[in-house]
């Protein structure tokens, strides 16, 4: 009995006989998410065998072959078709991302980029002898089940990748960014069988909160967003960043490694993660597919992973995510072949069939490969401080996939067909890129403007997210010394535009930081999807230049959300961002390290499919020569004078504006990455060189808004000439102050160094526009349009921070 | 001269021993950080040690009640090495969670009753709270507090705060009396010039504002806010310092470091 395939516990599935529409069937019942031509492979390959497979072959074929684990669709083959005035041009894809994103990194060619789109993350250096690591991963469909298991399983999801990138990254930030439906929705508005947006809002950061507080991992940036099109279907985005020796970037296994499980046992939660989520959301959902975290298991696996690499106890490492033990053991022994002894994987109870213990997505749990004469050192040590850590299997030289349950063989594959047996896919896309016309200038009176800037000032996706942010411990470590929230002294605060990590622990004697920044404008992609990607790629960039970051040390991550890609409409509005990344990355020179996509989200009431608003967050680390030329975006001193860097163009459309007053017409924020970088480099060199006191980027709400959001925060008054704002073409007063065009940073410089910072300037587009007062007014005036807005700064300081209470 | 030796105690959870390690070792002491299991191994190891410090975090996840397992596991396990090292004289420090321990466990505020008499609650706004607070010392009270931790600080200073369980709650109004009168009350949560707060710069709402207490002996101490989180001006949220470079969390690990040479 011993090597055939049969086992209690253990079914045969009859495929070999099945039809088309049968073998389609199959799929859908049992949650596979597996394509007919995907079925049909399955099929060949065990009449080759000459027999059917079992549940836990075709179970791990399901996972392997998933969209979430293989990225089928953006390196598949896509037919895309755009339209521009009336003209149709076609491109063929053979891989979207190669072709796209991860083109723009081979050519730029970065020597310091250490490790990209290979590993659990991308790392770039952070000197002679260390990297950073950064990943941001998306937990959509778990959130929108269970928000508040759904986002903690995401952070501790996204922090076993940085435990799991080389040899063991040590986690130094979190990052989140969540996109929900409107607070305010009304009860009858909420779609039968969904969470309200304010009970998935306050889960997600609670989960977020009580999962990273607890790994004592600060979570130090991020960004929130409100749009009815999240209501059913909210984003839940987290990323870690962590500092790795170089010398422990490489992995490897050997054939006679031990297989070692490490951490969390394995249950029935997270049965199907990864297959669920190319599935739409609707009321039958199944919560079982939703994970169960526990922070302390996992912190505890990496007190002591990190020393079972120091000394050199394992040779490679990966994490237990989507797929399970199936996913993370089918990647490490992809080139030798494996035997596991599934009866011996811990469980949290008994009763699991073969099937649920190889792709459960239990989480906390590592996988190591280690050599034999490591055996009795690690596990000691992961014993010593109450950490499971248990032997299961071998990695051989067969290439095949062993399974043995009870020494029944349960599964027998090649690894070859697991890895590369998938048909690529062919999908289309269409893109019909839609005219934009110049919004006509909109007059308005002092009173008015002064309204609608208050309302800009609490608009959701612009007032300050204080509450989420004091309940996540974003100083855990010691080493966050630019910080989300940052102001003249502790009673006010204002928007930091990103986070510096000061890792003086970690690496002693440092004098460098690392910089994490964010970038997202999903309701400029409601009409211009390239124009979405361009705008949150310089955003992401913008923010961290304006803390201090040198723009030639940046890189970037990409995390596609989009809706259904089987619709050749949705898929080209992607192709369209992604066209964007290549072309934003190579314009600024900057590479993307690492990145993510989370299709198929979307969900059906009543029958009728309803697609998110796709979202393209871009993520920014970069690396700072010295810590102590930083800066942030409080208003220093009184008397010192304001100056706007950049153009301000008539562009409206997809502004926070635009949605007060409803207008649907416009010009969505284009980026001129010639100017922008321009002005980013110079900003660097003032900054090192001491000239800029304060610096703040302008996006969401346009000037008015970032000029008030640096006064409150220093608890200052400034004043503002309107007229001597530089513009392209003649603009309106209400243009000027609420465009939210590209490429402008607003400055605070003292008199004694105005010389020498306009020096530097020199050539680019800007202007003095005024200075800091001492009477704490905030004031916008235009003379040549009898304009004059005047609000006291700490009543712009209560209308921005009272805004949203979770 | 002699080398200062601090020990930090490490558990499941605990997660801000290594920034409280650097802390010691910024006043030039050498701190090693020591897990809970190996100490229970060797129980004597402790007295190889000047400073015993209880980082924050969230031992054992806070289950039950913040810090209740880990002070119940040290004082099943340690009881009599940690009650004789804290009678001895020498500094033994509490932040954040490690307050948290230490009330639990009943080293504070009397090591030598060595009984649960007070605890640490949920703070009144229900809500982790990180934040930065005002802190207002007891120095220029009548009798200046005998805390070694707590010496040449000026009347206010700024630390940060980040926990979710920070009110103090003596077990009667005896208690509190005594607290008072025996200057045992370091730190109270207030406003910038030293007036009693309110929320959120009273981030607990803890009894009399209470943020941090030591016993009457003032060797060991106990406080919500985190000292280790501003040994440099670079850490404050304004950069402020008071002689450009250090913060005052600086000053506080600095005094047990002077005073044990």
């Amino acid at each position: 009995m011993k090597n055939k395939i049969s086992c209690t516990n253990c079914k045969t599935i009859e495929i070999l006989n099945l039809s088309d529409k049968e073998l389609v069937n199959f799929s859908d019942k049992n949650v596979l998410s597996l394509s007919i031509d995907e079925m049909k492979s399955i099929q060949f390959y065990f009449k080759k065998l000459k027999r059917n497979p079992t549940d836990v072959e075709i179970e791990t074929i399901a996972q392997t072959w998933s969209e979430h684990c293989k990225h089928k669709t953006l390196t598949g083959i896509i037919e895309y078709t755009e339209e521009k005035h009336f003209k149709k041009t076609k491109k063929i894809y053979n891989n979207l991302l190669k072709e796209t994103v991860f083109k723009a990194t081979m050519e730029l060619n970065k020597k310091w980029c250490l490790s990209v789109f290979k590993d659990n993350a991308g790392i770039i250096e952070f000197d002679a002898k260390n990297g950073v690591a950064f990943k941001v991963e998306t937990h959509n469909h778990p959130s929108a089940l269970e928000p508040y298991g759904g986002s903690a399983t995401g952070i501790g999801g996204v922090i076993r990748d940085i435990l799991g990138v080389g040899l063991g990254a040590k986690p130094l930030a979190n990052t989140d960014v969540f996109c929900f439906g409107n607070l305010d929705t009304k009860n009858f508005q909420v779609p039968e069988g969904m969470h309200h947006p304010k009970r998935i809002a306050k889960g997600v950061v609670a989960g977020v909160r009580d999962y990273g507080n607890r790994m004592g991992i600060p979570t130090v940036n991020g960004a929130v967003y409100f749009d009815d099109g999240y209501m059913a279907n909210p984003l839940v985005y987290c990323g870690t960043m962590g500092i790795i020796p170089k010398n422990k970037i490489d992995k490897k296994v050997n054939s006679g490694d031990l297989i070692l499980v490490v951490g969390g046992k394995t249950g029935r939660d997270g049965i199907h993660g990864a297959t669920f989520s190319s599935i739409q959301l609707d009321q039958e959902s199944d919560i079982s597919a939703v994970q169960i975290g526990n922070p302390i298991v996992e912190k505890k696996v990496l007190d002591t992973m990190l020393k079972a690499r120091d000394l050199n106890l394992y040779r490679s490492v990966t994490d237990c995510g989507a797929g399970g033990l199936s996913s993370a053991i089918g990647e490490l022994g992809e080139k030798t072949g494996v035997i596991v002894y599934l009866d011996k994987v811990p469980l949290k109870y008994e009763g699991l069939a073969p099937w649920e213990i190889w792709i459960s997505e239990a989480q906390e749990r590592m996988v190591l490969a280690v050599p034999q004469k490591n055996k009795k050192r690690i596990v000691e040590l992961f014993n010593k401080e109450n950490v499971e850590a248990v032997f299961i299997g071998e990695f051989t030289k067969d290439k095949k996939l062993m399974l043995k349950y009870n020494n029944y063989v349960v599964a027998n594959m090649d690894m070859s067909f697991l890895h590369y047996g998938i048909p690529k896919p062919k999908k289309f896309a269409v893109c019909k890129v839609k005219e934009e016309k110049i919004q006509k200038f909109i007059k308005m009176t002092s009173t008015d403007l002064s309204k609608i800037f208050k309302s800009a000032l609490s608009d959701l996706n612009v007032c300050s997210k204080e509450c989420i942010i004091r309940q996540y411990d974003h100083e855990v470590q010691g080493q966050t010394i630019v910080k989300p929230l940052q102001g003249a002294d502790i009673e006010v605060s204002g928007p930091g535009d990103a986070a510096v990590i000061f890792p003086y622990i970690a690496i002693s004697g440092t004098k460098k930081g690392i910089v994490l920044s964010n970038g997202l404008n999903p309701s400029y992609g409601k009409i211009n999807t390239y124009k979405m990607a361009a705008s949150a790629i310089e955003e992401s960039l913008r923010n961290a230049v304006a803390v201090g970051a040198d723009l030639e040390k940046m890189s970037l991550l990409d995390n596609f959300c989009w809706g259904n890609p089987n619709n050749p409409e949705t898929l080209g509005s992607l192709v369209r961002a992604a066209i964007a990344c290549y072309d934003m990355s190579k314009a600024f020179d900057v590479p993307f390290i690492s990145g993510k996509d989370s299709l198929h989200n979307e969900y059906s009431i009543g029958g009728k499919k309803y697609s998110i608003p796709p979202v393209l967050l871009i993520s920014a680390m970069g690396v700072i020569e010295n810590v102590a030329n930083t800066v942030t975006m409080s208003l220093k001193n009184d008397g010192n004078k304001i100056f706007v860097l950049g153009v301000t163009r008539n562009e409206i459309a997809g502004s926070v504006f635009a949605k007060i007053k409803n207008i649907k017409d416009g010009i969505v924020p284009t980026v001129y990455p010639k100017e922008s970088k321009e002005i980013m480099k110079r900003i660097y060199k003032a900054i090192s060189n001491g000239l800029i006191e304060c610096c703040h980027d302008c996006s969401e709400g346009g000037l008015a808004v970032a000029i008030s959001e640096m006064a409150f925060a220093g608890d200052k008054g400034v004043e503002v000439d309107i007229d001597a704002i530089k513009t392209k073409g003649k603009l309106g007063v209400t243009e000027i102050l609420f465009s939210e065009s590209n490429g402008r940073f607003i400055v605070e410089v003292i008199p004694e160094n105005e010389s020498k910072f306009i020096e530097i300037f020199k050539g680019c587009v800007f202007a003095e526009v005024g200075c800091v007062r001492e009477d704490k007014y905030v004031i916008f005036e235009s003379l040549k349009n009898k304009i004059k807005i005047k609000e006291k700064s700490r009543n712009l300081l209560k209308v921005w921070q009272n805004a949203i209470n979770l | 001269m002699k080398k200062v030796k601090a020990l930090i105690l490490r558990a499941a959870g605990i997660n801000c021993d290594y920034e409280t390690q650097a802390a010691f070792e910024v006043c030039s002491a050498v701190a090693e950080r020591v897990h809970v299991n190996s100490l229970i191994e060797n129980k004597n190891k402790i007295f190889e040690y000047d400073i015993l410090a209880f980082p924050g975090g969230f031992s054992y996840g806070d289950d039950i009640a913040s810090g209740k397992v880990l002070a119940n596991e040290i004082k099943n396990k340690l009881g009599d090495k940690i009650k004789k090292f804290s009678l001895s004289g020498k500094p033994v420090i509490g932040i954040c969670n490690g307050f948290q321990v230490l009330v639990k466990m009943g080293l504070l505020p009397d090591p030598k009753l060595f009984e649960q008499i007070s605890t640490i609650s949920y703070n009144d706004s229900d809500k982790f709270e990180c934040r930065w607070v005002y802190l207002k010392t007891e120095k220029k009270a009548k009798n200046e507090s005998n805390c070694i931790w707590t010496k040449n600080l000026p009347d206010v200073i700024t630390l940060p705060v980040a926990h979710g369980e920070g009110k103090f709650i003596p077990v009667n109004f005896k208690l509190l009396e005594e607290l008072n009168k025996n200057n045992q009350i370091v730190f109270r949560y207030s406003t910038k010039n030293g007036t009693i707060p309110e929320y959120p710069l009273a981030p607990n709402n803890s009894v009399e504002q209470i943020a941090g207490i030591c016993n009457t002996k003032g060797n060991v101490f106990g406080l919500m806010p985190h000292p280790e989180r501003y040994i440099f001006a670079l850490q404050h949220p304004a950069r402020e310092s008071f002689d450009g470079e250090y913060g005052w969390g600086k000053i506080i690990f600095q005094n047990v470091v002077d005073f044990v040479k």
